[in-house]
């Protein structure tokens, strides 16, 4: 049947993560270091307003950009976290996870042959979906030596006269790194040379630990400049809900308006109603969630520096990102061995693009008993390699 | 107490056999000044013992648990804590709560049949002299304690590796 696929579909490279996470199926009695996503599950007063919601028989569509007292609740708590300041029945647009809103973004800015930005190592579907669009991603590779922070030098050296789009994720999956305001300034400025467009990728804001995030849409004359993409997954621990938002300029939310409302029409009014609790009940949780993960991942970034390999301070989301080069193998050899060897499963870096192999993705979204187990297991098969 | 010594407690709460440099290190502190703290909590009796919470539904020699409501009337000078005293200092008795509202005492009797327990209300509690009235509740399941659930859920429903 290839014959009928779209080159464009037949032509993106299988996922990497895929590959990995079928060997890892495959294998018993793993401790999984691989997974992206909270391990607490979503509190309790979050799903019980769901519940009743169902009980109450709300089971219809919404309005496309989502109800408008989940936009209301959106654009207060975005003022009030972040200082953003958008008007909640024009410029945000609930959608299927922030997936979703990465995919409206990309299908509304792109046209055939513009070039979209993207600092690597980063999550893995931005260049793909770039390349569905027709766009031609552009990877910037960055650097542990910079605690995988985006420069303006490295930023400058891959512009050309068909640059449109930056894709920006901090804090970042997979690497932890952060970017602060005075880390911002200089990407803002060039932005702003080139007349570039940025998508912000913002799923991990509320997973910063010792500083406050800082939106890249807050920074001065950015706000217009940035399509803002976040949503309920990580503050929330509500992954499997698929509830996520985008905010921008009017006119760019009133384009993408136009495809998820033939894609698909509203995101489903169970996650919505549930998404307004999270931001009424749900931020108390959220802060005992940090002060777990902080605590984790002071443990994992020392256990791994106590290990022998070189572990940059992660300052968000909940991955730690250690280099393994010193084992002198590649990542995916090291993941292999350590799945076989050690019975610990962590993603090869190499599958997050440009600068990510010689590093393994760790995350710390596990209990402390987890950790603990695999830090000694992760010791036992790296010893021998450093030696 | 500070917000240090709190934290601390939390996590001993947690896991009473984390020790001194896990802890250290969770909280990004010296291992000395978490030795430190620990210590002060033992000696000021803020940290009690470390125990262990069983769930004693999964062992066969199962136990009878009831609470029992206690109305009383407090003796001169030492209010309710004397007849509090006479009560607790009964090895049955595993706890022992002074309540408002409309009973005294809350007090948590442990034994190994109904009748044990049943004695133990009418041969030690209901003679004391200044005992007005008991109600006895048996406890048939113990969902919850001290934080902890014990019905096991089911385990991580994540996928072992996901982007």
């Amino acid at each position: 049947m290839q014959k009928y696929i779209a080159p464009v579909v037949r032509d993106i490279p299988p996922s990497g993560i895929r590959k990995f996470f079928d060997l890892v199926s495959a294998s018993k009695d793993i401790i999984s270091l691989g997974v992206g996503e909270p391990d607490f599950v979503t509190p309790w007063s979050v799903r019980d307003a769901c519940v009743m919601a169902l009980e109450r028989g709300r089971t219809s569509y919404t309005p496309n950009a989502g109800l408008v007292e989940l936009r209301e609740a959106i654009a207060e708590y975005l003022q009030s976290s972040f200082q953003l300041r958008y008007e909640p029945t024009q410029q945000i647009l609930v959608t299927v996870g922030g997936s979703e809103a990465i995919d409206l973004a990309l299908r509304t800015l792109i046209a055939p042959g513009d070039e979209v930005l993207i600092p690597e190592p980063c999550y893995i579907s931005y260049s793909p979906i770039t390349a569905i669009t027709g766009g031609v991603p552009v990877g910037i590779e960055t650097f542990a030596k910079d605690q995988f922070k985006i420069t303006a030098e490295s930023l400058r050296a891959k512009l050309t006269p068909r640059s449109k789009v930056l894709i920006l994720c901090y804090p970042s999956n997979p690497t932890g790194g952060i970017m602060t305001y005075e880390d911002w300034l200089p990407i803002a400025q060039l932005v702003e040379e080139h007349d570039l467009i940025v998508i912000s990728d913002e799923i991990y804001a509320e997973l910063t630990y010792g500083r406050k995030h800082v939106s890249f849409a807050s920074m001065p004359g950015m706000m217009e400049r940035t399509i803002l993409v976040s949503g309920f997954s990580k503050a929330f621990a509500m992954t499997g809900w698929r509830l996520g938002y985008a905010c921008g300029h009017p006119e760019l939310i009133a384009a993408m308006l136009k495809i998820h409302q033939y894609t698909v029409m509203c995101a489903p009014i169970m996650g919505q109603v549930a998404a307004v609790a999270a931001l009424r009940e749900g931020l108390a949780e959220k802060g005992r969630m940090v002060d777990a993960y902080n605590q984790r991942r002071r443990l994992v970034v020392k256990g791994f520096r106590e290990i022998g390999l070189e572990c940059h301070e992660p300052q968000g989301a909940f991955y730690a990102f250690p280099s393994i080069q010193n084992t002198g193998l590649d990542s995916e050899t090291f993941a292999q061995r350590l799945l076989q060897e050690g019975r610990v499963a962590v993603v090869p870096g190499n599958v997050f693009g440009l600068g990510g192999e010689g590093f393994i993705r760790c995350s710390y979204a596990t209990s402390v008993s987890n950790l603990t187990e695999a830090l000694e297991r992760i010791g036992s098969v790296v010893r021998p390699l450093l030696s | 107490m500070n917000e240090l010594q709190l934290k601390i407690l939390e996590l001993l709460l947690e896991d009473a056999r984390r020790d001194a440099a896990t802890i250290a290190t969770m909280l990004d502190l010296a291992v000395d000044e978490v030795r430190t703290i620990i210590r002060d909590l033992e000696e000021r009796h803020v940290i009690v013992k470390y125990a262990t919470v069983v769930n004693w539904s999964k062992v066969d020699n199962d136990k009878v648990t009831a609470l029992i409501e206690v109305q009383i009337t407090p003796e001169r000078g030492r209010g309710f804590d004397a007849i509090a005293e006479k009560i607790y200092l009964h090895p049955e008795v595993k706890s022992v709560y002074l309540m408002s509202g409309a009973y005294d005492l809350l007090v948590e009797i442990e034994g190994s049949t109904l009748k044990e327990v049943a004695s133990f209300v009418s041969n030690k509690l209901s003679p004391i002299e200044s005992v007005l009235s008991t109600k006895t509740f048996f406890i048939l399941k113990k969902y919850k304690q001290d934080g902890i659930i014990f019905e096991e859920h089911e385990g991580d429903q994540r996928m072992s590796v996901s982007p």
